[in-house]
């Protein structure tokens, strides 16, 4: 998010879902959309069987690459390199778009600086592809008519992350594939709410609608609205908190619906600090890792006991309806919070959700048309920006400008993964998602139709160093890394490469993020290195005694 | 019996699918897709369709719980808050507002994050709020 704000103002999806289905060139780098944005992977289907290109950059062989006109499995964490070789090619041949440069961006220079030094000879060197595959995307991609961009986690969990989306910003303006249907730079959001999250201020720099804390007019916006004096500093991140806690200077955590001792990188030093808190308190609707350090647990409610709105990845906000009373005396998990607000002293009276989101409109200008009486009118939601009443919401970004202005070409130089292979841990291991599952597998696993397709962790292991190290398909082995080691069955498939493992990371007893680190961040968004680490893969010899 | 179909949203990922809750005597039963909704146009994935199955599991938390002896008990949410309440008017008062932090959801609604950061912002008086979008 940090790098699209950076570049072009805004860091959402800049374009909506229906329109890759007409989209001549598609990109998909870091996104096993399959599995975690299916009726997204729809659209890539529809737009191939109307001849469009698909182009699949990812270290693993996902099931979309099998349908790519051009399929490269690049090292992990050498997105910059290739990016930046694919660039130099476009340059070289003059397929960049120069009128969209001179019209609409600024700091060419300095980007052509940067990616003359990186020739199709170079980035193969770094990545691990071919030079004519490098050719062939750079003429895919700048030579269609539109092309759009699809990218995940893959991209963003890196220490270099922000870096990473940076150059794909780059290389959507210097063809000018953005600002038009079908084009366009479009993170796909993990989670059904992930985007609202973010628009209504659940960040520590910005308040609902992404008004910096630190600008002295928005908190005073915010203290009319709310009556309060607020605070002018920016506050902590997710992983920033963590170490807070383990230095003794967040004492108190309210976690509501998340669960970070599954979710997190380098999970012992979570618990290490949720351990160290002289009060956590969990609002879910299971018994979670995490919940079972709270010194106390809220029951909230699912997604079927509540009104409310859910934005999704293409900024589109629809309504959500309560189908069923909560269950047991669990609550809303705004009600739970006001009530507590007025205990502390601060009243609050919402009577209903539909009373919060009147609140929220008038101070968020990208929402400020949508109503509750608008969602219900129409199935299709609205897409913000929708300034006013009156407005049909905004599914392209950047049209004719950009939300900044000019869009920003930032000179992005290739640094490596922060953890590479050694000789004492010699394999890359990455982390993803399997299709019944879904993130800390909370609900999915109680779900009885998805428990009986998968339910057990696992590693994969390519075919050949599954032979050189002995290891059978379904077999028991030790994965080890710094942080810590987690016994699993080894899967032996060609979808990885030699010297590379990838593991779901759904799953508890075997937790994945037992062993990626929570050291490396990227600087600016502080996202954690989740996508790679180094680690040792061994046999788990028969005398062992499973204690993962 | 009372039968009802109640048009919502899927709650799994960032494609925000209409599904329909199938509602028989206050149980969701099943789910459907739907056919109007931009998103899936009458599709749905394995996740989707079986999205209902988790709601009414046993698991689901039904009391507040508090730690009592090193085990999370039962006890009322009169109990739930006077505890929360006291513990946080206590740790701000001695250690200050940034001394308490907030995980809020991308899973809850944008009327949940709402209330929620801003009871971090205005009650607590701290911007120490975040989520895993960064994960």
């Amino acid at each position: 998010m940090a790098g699209l704000a950076a570049a072009f103002g805004s860091g959402a999806m800049t374009n909506s879902f229906k329109e890759i289905e007409d989209t001549e060139c598609i990109f998909v780098i870091g996104s096993n959309t399959t599995v975690a944005h299916p009726l997204v992977a729809t659209r890539i289907y529809k737009a191939k069987a109307k001849g469009a290109k698909l182009i699949v950059v990812d270290p693993r062989k996902i099931h979309l690459a099998s349908f790519a006109d051009i399929y490269v499995q690049h090292r992990l964490g050498t997105d910059v390199a290739l990016i930046n070789g694919i660039m130099h090619v476009i340059y070289k041949e003059g397929w960049y778009n120069k009128k969209f440069i001179d019209e609409r961006t600024e700091n060419f220079e300095a980007l052509v600086e940067v990616i003359d030094k990186y020739p199709p000879s170079l980035a193969s060197r770094i990545t691990g592809v071919a030079e004519e595959d490098i050719i062939k995307i750079a003429r895919y991609y700048a030579t269609s008519e539109t092309s759009s961009i699809l990218y995940c986690m893959g991209v963003t969990q890196h220490a270099t992350g922000v870096d990473n989306v940076k150059s794909l910003a780059n290389l959507a303006m210097l063809c000018g594939h953005v600002g038009r249907p079908s084009t366009g730079v479009n993170p796909l959001r993990g989670q059904n709410n992930v985007q609202g999250a973010c628009d209504m201020g659940g960040l520590p720099n910005v308040y609902p609608g992404y008004q910096a804390v630190n600008v002295p007019s928005n908190r005073e916006k915010f203290e009319k609205a709310w009556g309060v004096t607020l605070s002018p500093n920016v506050g902590l991140t997710v992983v920033e908190m963590t170490n807070a806690a383990l230095e003794g200077k967040l004492k108190a955590l309210i976690i509501m619906g998340e669960n970070p001792l599954v979710s997190d990188p380098d999970v012992h030093h979570v618990e290490e600090a949720l351990r160290a808190l002289e009060l956590l308190a969990v609002i879910d609707i299971f018994p979670t890792p995490t919940t079972d350090l709270a010194h106390v647990v809220l029951p909230g409610v699912s997604f079927a006991e509540k009104d409310g709105t859910f934005t999704n990845s293409e900024r589109r906000v629809q309504r959500v309806r309560k189908a069923i009373e909560p269950i047991g005396e669990a609550r809303v998990e705004w009600a739970i919070f006001q009530d507590l607000a007025t205990r502390l002293g601060y009243h609050m009276s919402y009577s209903s959700s539909e009373d919060v989101f009147k609140e929220l409109t008038a101070l968020t200008p990208s929402y400020a048309g949508i109503s509750y009486e608008r969602l219900d009118k129409s199935p299709e939601g609205l897409i913000w920006p929708c300034p006013t009443p009156d407005h049909p919401g905004t599914p392209i970004l950047h049209r004719g400008q950009f939300a900044r202005g000019k869009g920003l070409f930032h000179a992005v130089e290739y640094r490596g993964p922060a953890e590479v292979p050694d000789d004492e841990y010699p394999f890359w291991l990455t982390t993803g998602r399997v299709y019944v599952h879904y993130h800390t597998g909370t609900m999915t696993r109680r779900s009885f139709h998805l428990v009986r397709e998968l339910n057990e962790p696992y590693v994969e292991i390519s075919p050949e160093d599954a032979l050189r190290l002995g290891i059978e398909n379904g077999e028991m082995v030790r994965l080890e890394s710094r942080r810590g080691y987690i016994i699993t069955k080894a899967f032996v498939t060609d979808s990885v490469k030699e010297g590379l493992l990838f593991m779901p990371f759904h799953f508890a007893e075997a937790a994945a993020n037992r062993l990626t680190a929570s050291t490396a961040l990227d600087p600016i968004a502080k996202i954690p290195e989740l996508k790679v680490c180094a680690v040792k893969l061994s046999k788990l010899e028969p005398q062992t005694t499973v204690a993962a | 019996m009372d039968y009802r179909v109640i048009p919502t949203i899927c709650t799994y990922c960032g494609c925000g699918c209409g599904v329909g809750l199938e509602v028989v005597d206050g149980r969701v039963v099943r789910t459907l897709p739907i056919r109007t909704n931009p998103v899936n146009e009458g599709k749905l994935c394995i996740k989707g369709w079986n999205v209902h199955e988790f709601i009414h599991h046993p698991a689901r938390l039904k009391k507040p719980l508090l730690k009592h002896g090193g085990q999370l008990e039962p006890v009322s949410w009169e109990d739930a808050f006077d505890y929360l309440a006291r513990e946080l008017s206590r740790i701000k008062e001695t250690y200050g507002s940034d001394s308490i932090g907030f995980l809020v959801s991308a899973k809850c609604t944008n009327e949940d994050n709402y209330v929620a950061q801003k009871f971090a912002r205005v009650v607590i008086g701290t911007n120490n709020v975040d989520h895993c979008a960064r994960l």
